[in-house]
């Protein structure tokens, strides 16, 4: 199968994919939209996850902290002024965010350009550290952009959150970024960059003496990475129109683990499963945690028992089946047709 | 301030110190041998915090039974979670024992979530504990003092345990080399049991007296106190019984004497523990007790 | 023309003296051998050079410029490559991308260019398949280019890792215990290899091994490392007959 066959293929799922969305803006029902939003955030996510830990090796709980940031700029940006003031009925929100209002595109660039911006800042110490520590590290640093979050009352607004962010994020903006990014993190990882940051996963002292810096190709990655989980946080804040600061808390870090460990670590394609699969469930098993009615029987609600469900799940995976969905493989168009045509061959020799 | 509200300030930093040491020895002691962070540490803390509170109030036994029962209840607690969840990780790559240790965690919150529901519960606060004591004119609370003398009794019990005996012998040597600890017979299975097993019981210990202190129990009351915690076994030097006891004093001193002294900065209270890490990490990362080694290539 | 040239080199690792006052000369286009018996520090030596381990004491100088306190990437960019004692391969990449690697430091284009594959890029990304491919023909292993670094027979891995090294484009070549393991029909053919890439690609050689065949057979000159301290030097037929060097090594045979 010849490279070019491939890459017309993604072409047309991509245009298919995009009348596919076309058509789900305008016809499907918000909750149904709100779930496929969520999926494209969730991916993008998972992907940057995937750049840092699939590729380089390096395990960062931070997470949260770079949507926190992200998500925090485009809600400040692109929120009403007369909104602001109602709000920030505490401390007034300080100029000039008290008085901008910005469209959405340039808000999600200033969101992803400062939340790259803390990557650099947060690598820099990070990264030169060992993977437990690192992990405990990072973490450390998005429970400080939380904490900082919750006392800066005149610019966050504190504990009190913001709401009434405008509603921008639609299917083509999530799905948009979300194939934004893949492409990003695809195109790199299949470049020198990225068997440089695999190489560096592999064996750090081999890598060295083959002539990878290490330290600069780890704050490459973790920067990029960065950079684009802000993009997805602004677009999540643009989605559910209200946050707070402990919506960006290790749970919200933890959950874009348990996607990329249940998809696959290192693999896209699982990224992109694991974020369908799980968000989906999330959504699906919320009657769980209500009571239902069956007839004259009623079950009563057990509010967290779907955590419990995914939380075992988990574990389960990461004991047994640790490779995830799809390991470290990636979805080809080779494969594909390699598994169409012993159908195809069977039909013509039926008919 | 006034000298008896720096002593209070001192005797209050001092016993939250004693619980942050207990929490801060089960994460040191776990490192060492496994080299994990045993991001399940926070919740079987808070899980035995919650097993004396439900001793006494569904199953209605006296506060002593109920404590009595909660600690020797965490430590198989414990050693099951390294029995199921760690154990057979113990030759895959550490992340993936640490990614193990984050499901463990997420598990035990949830269920916690599920079973205790998300309202906080008052834990019970029995009368011994709550007189208010005047010592030379500073007034304090009785609790206070308790943990002050458990703890430090607790600790020279491990200091006891683990530079005495031969069980603690075994320890340290696993802790030191893996394989020569099993090639000269020590039972490593039982041994890193042990280990888990000892750990808990001090949080358990911790647990309860963190319930009559601060008598509100949440299911992620665990999180916080248990990441604090491991920052101060860090800090103090991972691995290390005595850092982990200096580390955890450090930090209850730290944390009540700089709200103390400066009241507007006490809702970044969270944010010291991992500023002190930081600089820590970067400045002697092997911790203030810790020892520098070589690693050769 | 000296290539490399190391003052006084040691290195202690705390109380344990693992090479002590090590100094060499070596010319450009020379073959230079280094043994001794295990743990005498002979890969010490090697990690010191290449920026591993820091010198207790001493400098190293290459081409002309002081590299004593280089971190080790910055020494491979310099021109020196290495191959280990127990081979390092990236195990889960193909064995194209192992040689790829090496490639990865000449790199000019930036990861802006490569992440939108921007033509720049996919030029140099073409000239670096090329020559990983043609460095793969001369070490023979074209054929398994596309397998999986980690499922290659033992032999073919020593031949990649050094594959990956002669990536980088070094001057100077450090090969750690390559022969392990080989046959005498084999180690006649890395000798023959050795030869052939140090004339095709203009090398210097400097090489740790343990097995006398090999080093006798082709090493013009020879450092004998003792617990850290240099016994001997000279050509083969002087350090064969030299008392101290008979005693390192009979000594050694004695306790086992």
């Amino acid at each position: 199968m010849r490279k070019e066959t491939g890459r017309v293929l993604t072409a047309i799922s991509l245009i298919v994919l995009f009348l596919l969305l076309w058509w789900a803006e305008r016809h499907l029902d918000p909750y149904l939209r709100r779930i496929l939003n969520l999926i494209a955030i969730n991916i993008i996510w998972a992907v940057t996850f995937t750049l840092i830990y699939g590729y380089t090796g390096q395990f960062s709980l931070g997470h949260a902290g770079f949507i926190a940031i992200g998500a925090y700029v485009t809600a400040l940006l692109t929120l009403a002024p007369a909104q602001k003031e109602q709000s920030f009925f505490l401390s007034p929100c300080i100029w000039p965010l008290s008085t901008i209002q910005w469209p959405f595109l340039p808000s999600l660039i200033v969101a992803a350009l400062l939340a790259g911006v803390l990557g650099l800042l947060i690598g820099i110490p990070s990264l030169q550290l060992r993977g437990d520590y690192m992990a405990l590290v990072t973490l450390g640093f998005a429970e400080v952009i939380r904490v900082i979050n919750m006392n800066l009352q005149s610019i966050t607004n504190g504990s009190l959150g913001l709401k009434g962010i405008p509603a921008y994020t639609s299917l083509f903006w999530s799905w948009g970024c979300a194939i934004f990014t893949i492409s990003i993190v695809w195109m790199l990882g299949h470049s020198s960059y990225g068997r440089a940051f695999k190489a560096i996963r592999e064996d750090e002292i081999a890598a060295e003496t083959t002539g990878v810096s290490i330290f600069y190709h780890k704050l490459m990655a973790f920067t990029i990475a960065a950079l684009l989980t802000g993009l997805g946080g602004g677009l999540f804040a643009n989605l559910i129109s209200t946050i707070d600061p402990n919506l960006f808390s290790f749970l919200l870090s933890y959950q874009v683990v348990t996607i990329v460990v249940l998809g696959g670590v290192g693999s896209i394609t699982g990224n992109v499963l694991a974020s369908i699969i799980y968000v989906s469930l999330f959504e699906l098993l919320r009657p769980i945690d209500q009571p239902m009615t069956f007839g004259s029987i009623t079950i009563p609600g057990c509010p967290g028992m779907r955590m419990v469900m995914f939380s075992i799940v988990f574990l389960l995976v990461i004991l047994f089946y640790r490779r995830g969905l799809m390991g470290s493989n990636e979805f080809s168009w080779r494969w594909l047709l390699s598994k169409l045509q012993p159908i195809f061959r069977r039909e013509r020799q039926e008919g | 301030m006034s000298l008896d509200m720096f002593l209070q300030h001192l005797a209050n930093g001092i016993s939250l110190g004693g619980l942050y040491a207990l929490i801060a020895i089960g994460y040191t002691m776990v490192y060492g041998i496994l080299r994990l962070i045993n991001f399940a540490h926070g919740d079987i803390f808070m899980m035995s915090a919650y097993m004396a509170f439900y001793g006494t109030s569904l199953f209605a036994l006296p506060w002593y039974v109920s404590f009595g029962l909660a600690i020797p209840l965490a430590a198989i607690l414990g050693m099951v979670v390294e029995r199921v969840a760690y154990r057979p990780l113990r030759d895959a790559p550490r992340i993936s024992a640490l990614i193990s240790a984050i499901g463990v965690s997420l598990l035990l919150e949830n269920v916690g979530i599920v079973a205790f529901g998300g309202r906080p519960k008052a834990f019970p606060r029995p009368s011994l504990f709550a007189q208010e004591w005047n010592l030379g004119g500073v007034r304090i609370l009785s609790l206070t003092l308790f943990i002050i003398v458990i703890s430090c009794v607790l600790l020279v019990g491990v200091f006891y345990l683990v530079y005495r005996t031969k069980t603690g012998r075994a320890m340290r040597a696993v802790a030191w080399d893996f394989e020569v600890a099993r090639l000269m017979g020590i039972n490593i299975n039982q041994v890193i049991s042990l280990t888990f097993a000892m750990g808990s019981i001090l949080a358990a210990a911790g647990s309860i007296m963190w319930g009559m202190k601060f008598p509100q129990l949440l299911p992620l009351m665990g999180v916080v106190p248990g990441l604090k915690c491991f920052i101060a076994a860090v800090v103090g030097g991972i691995g290390s019984i005595p850092g982990a006891m200096l580390g955890g004093f450090l930090l209850g001193v730290g944390e009540i004497m700089i709200v103390a002294f400066f009241p507007e900065l006490a809702g970044f209270k969270y944010a010291f523990a991992y500023l002190a890490l930081i600089l820590i990490l970067l400045l002697k990362p092997t911790g203030l007790l810790g020892r520098v080694v070589e690693e050769k290539a | 023309m000296m290539i490399l040239k190391t003052d006084g080199l040691s290195k202690h690792f705390g109380g344990l003296i693992a090479v002590s006052d090590f100094n060499v000369k070596i010319e450009k286009g020379e073959l230079v051998g280094l043994i001794g018996p295990n743990g005498s520090g002979k890969t010490t030596i090697f990690n010191v050079i290449t920026g591993l381990y820091k010198p207790t004491a001493g400098r190293i100088y290459f081409d002309g410029k002081e590299i004593t306190r280089l971190r080790p990437d910055k020494i491979t960019a310099l021109g020196i490559a290495r191959t280990f004692q127990n081979i390092r391969l990236f195990s889960e990449l193909s064995v194209l991308d192992n040689v790829r690697v090496g490639y990865h430091l000449r790199l000019r284009s930036s990861p802006f260019a490569a992440a939108l594959g921007l033509p720049t890029y996919r030029r140099e990304e073409g000239e670096i398949t090329q020559n990983s491919l043609r460095l793969l023909e001369v070490v023979g292993l074209a054929d398994v280019a596309q397998e999986q670094a980690g499922s290659l027979p033992y032999g073919q891995q020593r031949k990649l890792e050094i594959a990956r090294a002669l990536a980088t484009r070094p001057k100077l070549l450090l090969l750690d215990e390559p022969a392990a393991g080989m046959n005498p029909e084999e180690i006649r053919e890395l000798m023959a290899f050795i030869h052939r890439i140090m004339d095709e690609f203009d090398l210097t050689v400097f090489l740790i091994e343990h097995q006398m065949r090999l080093i006798m057979g082709i090493c013009p000159r020879i450092f004998v490392l003792d617990h850290g301290v240099t016994i001997a030097e000279g050509m083969p037929e002087e350090i064969q007959s030299n008392p101290r060097v008979i005693e390192a090594y009979l000594g050694v045979e004695e306790e086992e």
